[in-house]
């Protein structure tokens, strides 16, 4: 309570709201334009690039991230290196099954008998 | 009830209610101590059962069934209903506050919650026990967890519910740790306990809502049949794997950090040393939180996970080794040339020492996967997790509880039946555990209702072991309960410690110290600082006094 009383209210400019909610517009554009292009593998990685600058802004700016206390920033920042660090190290077996025992590409049989509901 | 003479807090306030909606964190910590002291005798009880039924092979008392859900309850009752909140809820509730010289924790109503979030986990998981107990194992694996008729959903709606009383204790003690430290005590000069719990809540505050998530999704696939882990619609069942020991994995160390916590204090009280290397034990403890979210996959070397995969994990298993490794090595230097006590925390200092080097190498050894492609699922790991969790943290825990038992109640216990319980306790946890082992490494798998012949002398000494350590847990509950009531009064300082929670009375008055209390000296100036009957004395000053009498 007593850091609400004390901070200081952060008004910001309606002008940088504006220009903030038009880049937004025009990256949903760009991922409305980009969806037309196939650049096969790097697909993905083009749409989450734009999807993670649009959150980033979103963030940063509307959600006032980039003028509060940095302790947030850490807590924020520190919660999408966790999921990436799972994801990631989830992927190292997803990505790369079969790679030397091809008997691992389809471990799962799907005619197994447990699966006999 | 209490030692009565003075106002403290256990006598303060009278009657069930003034105990039912305390906001007092000894109050609450000590009703958490009795929860807990309950979930281990039942799990005990269990566990008693499982080494019976395996004193021969074949059917002895109960089914097959009965047996897997006999196992699994022990499983699930230790992990979730004692083990994890046994240090950090029940000791930490009460310690952390006066450790830091503080009133309170930082939100004592969050703080009751937790235990009353606590205490209705508890009866979900009591419920699955009537409603046809679950046989997956304390780990509930897909398959068989999605597709099993026992009631597995309550257990795990149980295992949600007491995942939101761990995060509530974990943010209610960063906070305190963060705001509620006595004025002059800076980061480097708390007792190394706090910083033990401090790791422990970042840990539980990170980890425990992906289990709470996990757990949701299998009670979905149950009910709905949503697919994530069914292959038959496109899932992984192997993928809960991952879920499940991205929690659980870290899991581990919500319950061995605060122990490694306890053992801290006591290894330099009883040594009457500082303590060696504060700054390094301090950061191994954040070290062993940060690394233990990467190394989940080595439960999985078996589980047909990519051989990349169990590589990448195999490697980051053995850092592990090196904070756990430099602990040991300081607590034993600190022991070096200390002026050491053998009075009953100390031994089970000295037990942990012994027990968790044990179980940390047969970890190493565990982590290559060579070597664990023949000891997966076998007595082996049994034998390591018990080394780590039983002889490690439980044996932290009770060298804790004798530790801070004279604070608690005010009363001393008999130290000639603490010697001896702690004997058995020794001697039995060995006796049961050290022959798993080799029944391990021969090839008997985890499990088992039944085995060959040939694996049935092992078994037979592992029962016994575990009869010795009903003994002296038996015998460890009579002279407990019995110094509540009849036990000689307690000093202020029976131990002669250095950190703040001995500097107000025993038991502490209700809000804990007279006046703010300002730190003076650090937790560990055993060289410079020690305390007879009570009363903090120089050393210099004896010195000078002891010059001018020569």
């Amino acid at each position: 309570m007593e850091q609400h009383n004390t901070a200081t209210p952060h008004v910001l400019p309606l002008s940088l709201y504006f220009t903030v909610a038009g880049t937004l517009f025009v990256l949903t554009g760009i991922t409305v334009a980009v969806s037309f292009v196939h650049f096969g593998e790097f697909n993905i990685i083009v749409a989450m690039l734009i999807a993670t600058i649009k959150a980033s802004l979103v963030a940063l700016y509307f959600m006032h991230l980039k003028y509060d206390n940095k302790l947030f920033m850490a807590v924020f920042l520190s919660s999408l290196i966790f999921l990436g660090l799972f994801l990631t190290l989830t992927m190292t077996d997803t990505m790369h099954r079969g790679d030397i025992d091809p008997i691992k590409e389809h471990p799962i049989k799907k005619e197994a008998i447990i699966y006999d509901k | 009830m209490s030692v009565a003479t003075t106002a403290n807090y256990l006598n303060a306030e009278k009657g069930i209610k003034s105990w039912l909606f305390t906001l007092d964190h000894k109050r609450i910590g000590l009703m958490y101590l009795f929860a807990v002291m309950t979930s281990f005798f039942l799990g005990g009880v269990f566990a008693l059962l499982i080494r019976l039924e395996l004193l021969h092979p074949g059917q002895d008392f109960f089914t097959a069934d009965t047996y897997n859900q006999l196992f699994t309850l022990h499983g699930a009752v230790m992990i979730f209903l004692f083990i994890i909140p046994a240090i950090p809820a029940a000791l930490g509730n009460f310690v952390l506050p006066l450790m830091l010289g503080a009133k309170d924790v930082a939100f004592p109503r969050l703080n009751l919650a937790s235990f009353y979030i606590y205490v209705v986990g508890a009866l979900f998981a009591l419920y699955s026990i009537v409603a046809g107990a679950v046989d997956t194992g304390w780990t509930f694996y897909t398959p068989y967890s999605t597709t099993t008729s026992t009631s597995v959903i309550s257990m795990t709606m149980g295992a949600f519910i007491l995942g939101f009383s761990s995060i509530f204790t974990g943010v209610n003690f960063i906070a305190t740790i963060h705001k509620m430290r006595a004025p002059g005590m800076t980061w480097f000069k708390m007792p190394l306990m706090v910083w033990a719990l401090y790791a422990t809540s970042i840990i539980q505050v990170l980890a425990t809502p992906v289990l709470g998530i996990t757990l949701l999704l299998l009670v979905i696939e149950r009910t709905v049949g949503i697919g994530i882990f069914d292959p038959a619609m496109g899932g992984d069942p192997v993928l809960f794997q991952h879920f499940f020991w991205f929690y659980s994995h870290p899991a581990v160390y919500i319950m061995v950090l605060p122990g490694m916590g306890i053992i801290s204090e006591l290894v330099a009280t009883f040594s009457k040393k500082k303590i060696f290397g504060y700054k390094l034990i301090a950061y191994s403890s954040l070290g062993i939180a940060l690394i233990s979210f990467l190394v989940w996959g080595h439960h999985m070397f078996t589980s047909g996970q990519s051989e990349f995969s169990s590589m990448v994990f195999s490697f980051l298993t053995f850092f592990v080794g090196i904070p756990s490794g430099i602990k040991m090595f300081n607590w034993l230097a600190t022991m070096y040339k200390g002026r050491i006590t053998f009075e009953a925390p100390m031994l089970y200092t000295i037990a942990f020492m012994f027990l968790f080097a044990i179980g940390g190498f047969t970890g190493i050894m565990l982590g290559a996967i060579s070597i664990d492609i023949h000891m997966h699922d076998t007595y082996f790991v049994v034998a390591h997790f018990h080394y780590t969790m039983m002889g490690g943290t439980v044996i932290a825990f009770l060298g804790g509880l004798h530790y801070w038992w004279p604070k608690i109640w005010g009363r001393m216990y008999n130290e000639k039946l603490a010697k001896v319980a702690w004997a058995f306790i020794f001697v039995g946890f060995n006796v049961t555990f050290f022959t798993q082992f080799f029944l391990g490494s021969q090839g008997m798998p985890r499990r088992y209702y039944n085995y060959l012949d040939q694996y049935q002398p092992l078994h037979m000494y592992s029962t016994y072991g575990s009869w010795m350590l009903g003994v002296g847990f038996l015998i460890m509950a009579y002279y407990l309960i019995y110094s509540i009531y009849k036990g000689p009064k307690a000093p202020n300082n029976p131990w002669g410690a250095l950190s703040m929670e001995w500097q107000t009375t025993s038991p502490p008055i209700q809000h804990n110290f007279e006046d703010q209390p300002v730190l003076e000296h650090e937790p560990y100036d055993y060289d410079t600082r020690m305390v007879v009957n009570d009363e903090l004395i120089k050393k210099e000053d004896v010195k000078e006094k002891e010059d001018i009498n020569v």
